[in-house]
């Protein structure tokens, strides 16, 4: 790369990360001064200082805590990938199993987590296990919708290619319906990936566990109980950036196979 | 009618549920290592014809045979190519090139007798370069991504092609290369060719027959041979008698799309 090249590039990022940096700057100084001005109580809305300050006092533990959080979140999200794409391969062999079966997967999608979460922990006991297995139901939905839809939108030219070829049923879903699918796959990991964060948190929430042993949503839990509100607040910023960690990991490995394997152009 | 044919339709008809048939009566008789061009208005049912000489869909009514056996249980190899490229973007020109000898069991002679060998010849003769044969698809113009079409149905040396408007999407430069290198890649192996097309210049050009289709249901107006021998040179396109016989069947075509087309054949001799 050239030296120009290398600072365009440079001033390209600088162009697309100042604006929302330059926002949060302007947010975080309104809000401290609307802390100062309307003489806010730190109980109800403390000021971006005294997060800080909070965040720095318990960092120990919140870091802890987000250890725990992303164990579930990527358990959970990795346990959704695998069995989303089994799920997808049955419902891409027959019209008949889809239109059995996606019913019952649409309830994945459309019950409550929060309505899952205590039956899962009925049914599993309060623990790491019980929060992986919501975080899986809250992330499976995605990954069967779209990959189903990558393994079944296939062009039908491309389906007699095969057929004119004399391909088997193996050779077309290994070498046209599960590579087709997977840009559709990469749609609904990311998606899964964001859902997983919040399953891990709302299983946490009502999972809690262990003394020394839990995750943010159980910190968010006993902050919100305590009235402890600016370490609430230091919880909520380490589950933000825990979401979007992910979330940016899950789209830049994406973007990767895209552009290395798939070369979608 | 040719001397040794190898597709033969008697009276075929096709329909898609209880639609109006697309295709009606066809007689149609092809001979081994003829190349014959079909046109006709457009939905009149010439690909759904290309598409059950392939096997990919079967007749409602009457009988096609392929070497006197129907068409989806042939050993004859036929290949088939679209209108689009239709390459899989996550493979390589290479790849892509490949995938008949992956897929089809009987190909396996082929691919054993080295499959690296025989797409590079494959890569060649389709006027690329060797080192187009790590590119992917996107990094392709139209024009190459059609030639890698042409290879990847070439490379299994079939003995029937099916051609549907693949250089439809094309200018008309291009078009014309394209249409003097087919000329010239089925002139050095003399496969069938049945090539479905709008322009009636290049299938004068390309073709010993030209068949004009009505419209739809699909039935064959007309068969005008096509006297020219090969190999043509694009000079061809400036002869008095190309554009007597492209107006010809520009005039069947036009018969054809209002529907006063008649049942008779015609030959370039025969029509003035």
């Amino acid at each position: 790369m050239t030296v120009e090249a290398s600072r365009s590039k440079t001033s390209r990022l600088f162009r697309t990360i100042s604006p929302p940096l330059i926002l949060l700057v302007a947010l975080l100084g309104l809000w401290q001064f609307s802390v100062w001005w309307f003489d806010l109580k730190p109980f109800l809305v403390p000021s971006p200082v005294r997060v800080a300050r909070a965040a720095v006092a318990t960092f120990d533990k919140l870091a802890a805590a987000t250890k725990v959080s992303a164990a579930a979140a990527l358990s959970g999200f990795a346990a959704s990938l695998v069995t989303g794409v089994v799920i997808a391969f049955f419902f891409s062999q027959s019209r008949l199993i889809r239109i059995s079966c996606y019913p019952y997967a649409i309830f994945l999608q459309t019950v409550p987590i929060v309505a899952i979460a205590p039956l899962v922990i009925n049914w599993f006991g309060s623990g790491f296990r019980s929060i992986v297995i919501i975080t899986f139901v809250i992330s499976l939905f995605p990954i069967i919708t779209s990959t189903t839809t990558g393994m079944t939108a296939v062009d039908p030219q491309l389906l007699d290619l095969f057929r004119l070829n004399r391909a088997s049923r193996w050779q077309t879903w290994l070498k046209l319906r599960l590579p087709n699918a997977v840009p559709h796959l990469i749609t609904g990991a990311r998606t899964s990936s964001g859902l997983s964060v919040v399953g891990a948190l709302v299983g946490e929430y009502f999972a809690g566990f262990g003394v020394n042993d839990y995750g943010l949503g159980f910190l968010i839990g006993r902050n919100t109980s305590q009235m402890r509100t600016d370490e609430l607040f230091a919880a909520v910023i380490a589950s933000t950036l825990l979401g979007i960690t992910i979330f940016g990991a899950v789209s830049i490995v994406g973007a990767f196979i895209l552009n290395r394997w798939y070369d979608a152009k | 009618m040719p001397e040794s044919p190898l597709i033969i339709a008697r009276q075929i008809g096709m329909s898609y549920g209880d639609a109006s048939p697309s295709l009606a009566n066809i007689d149609l008789s092809i001979g081994r290592g003829e190349f014959v061009s079909i046109v006709g208005p457009s939905g009149c049912g010439k690909s759904t014809l290309l598409k059950l000489i392939a096997g990919l869909r079967t007749a409602t009514t009457g009988e096609l045979t392929i070497n006197g056996v129907a068409p989806e249980d042939s050993p004859t190899r036929a290949a088939f190519v679209f209108q689009e490229p239709n390459l899989l973007p996550w493979r390589t020109v290479a790849g892509n090139i490949r995938l008949p000898l992956e897929l089809d069991a009987s190909n396996k002679s082929l691919a054993k007798a080295g499959s690296d060998v025989l797409i590079k010849e494959t890569i060649r003769r389709i006027g690329l370069v060797p080192e187009d044969a790590s590119k992917r698809p996107a990094e392709l113009s139209g024009g190459m991504r059609m030639r890698v079409s042409l290879a990847r149905a070439l490379v299994t040396d079939p003995q029937i092609m099916l051609l549907d408007e693949p250089f439809a999407a094309l200018d008309d430069i291009l078009r014309q290369q394209l249409n003097e290198e087919l000329q010239q890649l089925w002139w050095d192996k003399r496969w069938t060719g049945l090539f479905v097309t709008h322009n009636v210049s290049e299938a004068v050009f390309l073709s010993q027959r030209v068949l004009v289709m009505s419209r739809s249901p699909g039935r064959i107006l007309e068969s005008i041979e096509v006297p020219f021998a090969f190999p043509r040179s694009p000079d061809l396109r400036a002869e008095p008698e190309f554009a007597r016989l492209t107006g010809l069947v520009s005039t069947h075509l036009r018969r054809a799309a209002t529907g006063a087309g008649n049942t008779t054949t015609a030959t370039a001799e025969g029509t003035a």
